[in-house]
């Protein structure tokens, strides 16, 4: 399909012997947002790690722009380019400023110019609200400012793809409000991404596509996300959204 | 305490400073380089030269440097290898120091959290490019105190060369003491040059501490 990005085929994933990803395929097409949902070890972290070649895989293939993704390949820092990923917490390089943790990348391995990559950073910043930060270490800025620099960090190098991983998970409360939003822009924006999140409303606002992973696989896949938050239609997917029910 | 005494030691004294850092710091050059190459076979895990560097590492630091020098300075000419004993005071206390440097290196390596590399490849860094942008100023930073604290260990570790017949401070002051007995001013004096040795080094660890401590806030 033309306007489609990613293309994972059969994934499997073993890790110390035992299975984390069964047979997973999925696709993602240009513009797409896809949330990723389930209970604490059911492998949605590591789908995101695979695409991005942070781990080795056991079988099945993981293609973007029809391009293989593979671990030991002599091009994976060019795949990886294009692959844009934001963690739960700590990326921020601790020893640069925000500018610079900005721009080292599309420096050094774009190898942009300083005044072009600064430039498109401070513009990146200034949408994020975190311009006037632009000197400071990672160390004075809040979880939620830290997370949306990782954000702006990731998009800088132009990537294809945005993978976030549970990027709100580490944050105290008052800051999930922020990240989420700037997430959302980014969507309303066109920007493909895949997220892996516990924030079931904003899960339900973002998606278009919800993937409900257990055990390593896609139990639930929807479309509507409105339909699947209120009537899921496995029962194991009606178990977990209920752990998050306190009515 | 005779003040003409003490005048008349001090060339001598500064005679046995000079010849104490040129092998102290040639030691501290080759505990650095040594050091560096353990932490890189540690770090690329290549098979046996890993199991050497273990064996290495176990084996100086669990030994005291006098015998160490002892081995190198009476044993090794027994199977023909004859080194003078500058060299090998410098090779004696490099080869000591590379075992503690590697395992200071380790430990500020460490202290770095996987997913620093990991945000840096996701970036599309090359290995390389993680290790000499992202990985080895925040290891060199947090090894900074175990590094200083080394260094200072080894300079003063040099007062064992009077064994094996360097002329450096040590030797000097049980030297002079031997000959005229001024003990209170020679072992004085022994104090001050130590100190003037030293305390540049501590003050300097201090300063480059104080330089890099963002490492130690975390992220």
């Amino acid at each position: 399909m033309e306007n489609e990005v990613l293309r994972i085929e059969h994934l499997h994933k073993v890790f110390e012997g035992s299975v984390v990803l069964k047979d997973l395929s999925l696709t993602v097409r240009r513009g797409e947002v896809i949330v990723v949902i389930g209970p604490s070890g059911c492998g949605k972290s590591t789908l995101l790690r695979c695409i991005n070649a942070l781990e080795d895989i056991q079988g099945g293939q993981i293609l973007l722009d029809g391009q293989p993704v593979r671990r030991d390949a002599r091009d994976i820092t060019k795949m990886r380019q294009k692959i844009g990923m934001v963690f739960q917490s700590y990326d921020l390089f601790p020893h640069k400023t925000i500018l610079q943790n900005i721009t080292l990348a599309p420096e050094k391995v774009q190898k942009r110019p300083r005044a072009e990559a600064e430039e498109e950073a401070m513009e990146l910043l200034e949408r994020v609200g975190l311009a006037d930060r632009r000197d400071d270490y990672p160390r004075q800025l809040s979880g939620g400012q830290k997370q949306r620099v990782a954000i702006v960090r990731a998009l800088c190098m132009h990537p294809e793809i945005l993978l976030l991983d549970e990027i709100t998970a580490a944050l105290d409360p008052e800051m999930v409000h922020e990240v989420l939003e700037v997430v959302l822009s980014l969507a309303r924006s066109g920007s493909t991404m895949l997220i892996v999140t516990h924030e079931m409303a904003f899960a339900r606002a973002i998606a278009d596509r919800v993937l409900f992973l257990d055990d390593g696989e896609i139990v639930e896949e929807s479309s509507d996300p409105k339909a699947f938050f209120s009537k899921p239609q496995t029962l194991r997917a009606q178990a977990f959204l209920k752990t998050f029910d306190y009515e | 305490m005779d003040m003409n005494v003490i005048l008349s030691y001090i060339p001598l004294y500064r005679d046995a400073l000079l010849l104490t850092l040129r092998i102290g710091w040639q030691g501290v050059f080759w505990a650095l380089v040594i050091g560096l190459g353990c932490t890189l076979i540690r770090q690329l895990h290549i098979p046996v030269l890993q199991g050497v560097v273990t064996v290495y590492v176990e084996l100086l630091r669990n030994t005291p440097l006098l015998v160490q020098l002892f081995f190198l300075y009476f044993a090794l000419p027994k199977i023909g290898v004859r080194i003078s004993a500058e060299v090998c005071g410098s090779l004696g206390l490099g080869l000591l120091g590379g075992a503690y440097m590697a395992e200071t290196f380790r430990s500020g390596l460490d202290n770095i959290a996987p997913v620093q590399e990991e945000s840096a490849l996701s970036l599309g860094m090359s290995r390389f490019q993680t290790f000499r942008y992202v990985i080895f100023p925040q290891a060199a930073a947090s090894s900074m105190p175990g590094i200083v604290a080394n260094v200072v260990f080894l300079l003063k570790e040099t007062s064992v060369f009077s064994v094996i017949s360097l002329m450096d401070l040590m030797f000097t002051a049980k030297d002079l003491i031997g000959m005229y007995a001024k003990t209170i001013e020679c072992l004085t004096l022994l104090v001050v040059f130590y100190l003037i040795m030293l305390l540049p080094v501590s003050l300097l660890g201090t300063v480059l501490e104080r330089r890099l401590r963002y490492a130690e806030f975390g992220n």
